[in-house]
């Protein structure tokens, strides 16, 4: 666990030194809304169109993070130190399914206040909690497939490409949850409650992929 | 290194008889013993082949995630061939049902794909997902990077059948006919006896082939093995960049 928080304090310091990746994701989610305003020819959204915009533009977004997630450690050797250090193989992984979680988490503290702003019907105030709620549900799920993904296209030859290929059908069943679960939220006249049922699919779909990745790790980080 | 030789073969002319009796046998009865559908008329009979097509698909993904946890656990680069071609036989399988489900939905629906149709969607998304699996395994030079890798994938993949299932099941209202249900399903009993040996007949279909392209393999592997004893590396090329275990 030490040697988790280690690996996730030198990625937060590289992003915090470089600001490489958060600030792309926050500019694209911005972009996206932008974009969906004039594809849609709508001044506000809401209910479950609302709810797919500010998912799909987030997913959208957390791609740009999962294809840079593990790009530092095989250009500069990272994989090697990794490798040569006695410590736990999963360490790599908690720590870069938490950096990833953390990079999502600012990525909405910023985009989802943009979408209200700049798309969003009702107003956002009194459901902001359940909302809370899901999108961290559903950043848990991005975050531990995201990083079972981005380690395997990072050694791929066009990572770019083949990461987003199957890390999306893989995050098909996180998006509905995510979908389904705002969508209420966002209509005229919410409650401020999110379906329980999805909070539960969302939370189950998360825990198979953790013990999944859990399981799987070790034999991406074999030497190379 | 001494090299076991091949069991591929073994039993495979019994099991093409076999196949090609079931199959047969199935046709017969699809056509002339299964009593016409009330609703849907002659169109129905596709769902002989369409369901069993599916079935066995989705047991071939699960099956190929299997096989791939024995390269994982062994180190044995076997079993990922075995894998690899269970895989791919589910995902021309797969491709096959959803071909015949879209004619199936045509005739019967009037549309060529329904979304609100929770089993052709998550199947959708199954084969979608599955027919990542070549490029992934094209984009890794290292062979044996590829298999491990290769193995990761299906086994992540394989677990997520039943999930994807699940999730998108919940999202939607049934319009699918549920056939086979635990309850035993609607089905009258004639209608059954044909699906079933329907589906015993493409399942003994996907084995075969399966065992016709493990054999093939093997045989090409020992070739090659044999020619570069007698001949010398150098004469025997090595295979191009290639997404097939070799």
């Amino acid at each position: 666990m030490r040697t988790a928080l280690i690996v996730l304090r030198k990625d937060l310091l590289l992003e915090l030194r470089g600001f490489e990746t958060l600030p792309a994701m926050v500019l694209f989610s911005i972009v996206t809304f932008v974009i969906f305003h004039f594809g849609l020819n709508r001044s506000t959204i809401d209910g479950q169109l609302a709810a797919a915009v500010l998912t799909v533009t987030l997913l959208f977004a957390a791609m740009l993070g999962i294809n840079r997630l593990f790009v530092a450690e095989r250009e500069q050797g990272g994989f090697d130190a990794f490798l040569l250090a006695p410590v736990d193989r999963t360490a790599l992984l908690v720590a870069k399914a938490i950096a990833l979680f953390i990079f999502l988490v600012v990525l909405e503290v910023i985009a989802v206040p943009a979408f209200a702003v700049l798309l969003l019907g009702p107003p956002i105030g009194r459901v902001l909690p359940g909302l809370a709620l899901v999108l961290l549900l559903g950043n848990v799920g991005m975050s531990v497939i995201g990083t079972l993904v981005s380690a395997i296209a990072v050694h791929t030859r066009a990572r770019d490409l083949i990461g987003p290929v199957i890390g999306l059908p893989l995050l098909i069943p996180a998006l509905i949850g995510t979908a389904r679960g705002v969508g209420p939220l966002l209509a005229p006249h919410a409650s401020g409650s999110p379906p329980a049922k999805w909070l539960a699919i969302l939370a189950l779909y998360d825990l198979v992929f953790a013990l999944l990745s859990y399981a799987v790790f070790d034999f991406l980080l074999e030497d190379q | 290194m001494p090299v076991p030789p091949s069991t591929y073969g073994r039993g495979l002319r019994g099991l093409s008889l076999a196949t090609i009796a079931t199959i047969s046998l199935a046709l017969v009865l699809v056509f002339f013993y299964a009593p016409l559908d009330a609703d849907q008329g002659f169109i129905q009979k596709i769902f002989y082949i369409h369901v069993p097509l599916a079935i066995v698909s989705l047991c071939g993904f699960i099956f190929g995630g299997l096989l791939a946890i024995g390269h994982l656990r062994t180190g044995d680069r076997r079993w990922d061939m075995r894998s690899y071609v269970a895989i791919h036989m589910a995902l021309i399988f797969g491709v096959g049902a959803l071909i015949t489900g879209s004619i199936w939905a045509k005739a019967s629906w009037g549309h060529w794909w329904v979304w609100n149709e929770p089993t052709l969607v998550s199947f959708l998304i199954v084969v979608l997902l599955f027919a990542t699996y070549q490029p992934l395994r094209f984009a890794i030079e290292d062979p044996m990077l590829q298999a491990r890798y290769a193995s990761v994938f299906a086994v992540v993949a394989g677990a997520f059948v039943p999930l994807n299932f699940i999730a998108v099941r919940l999202a939607q209202q049934y319009v699918h006919p549920r056939v086979l249900t635990l309850a035993g399903g609607n089905l009258p009993g004639s209608m059954r006896l044909t699906f079933l040996i329907s589906l015993v007949g493409i399942t003994l279909l996907y084995v075969t082939l399966w065992k016709y392209e493990m054999s093939a393999k093997n045989a090409r592997m020992q070739v090659r093995r044999l020619r570069r004893t007698l001949l010398g590396d150098d004469a025997v090329p090595g295979y191009g960049r290639s997404a097939a275990p070799s």
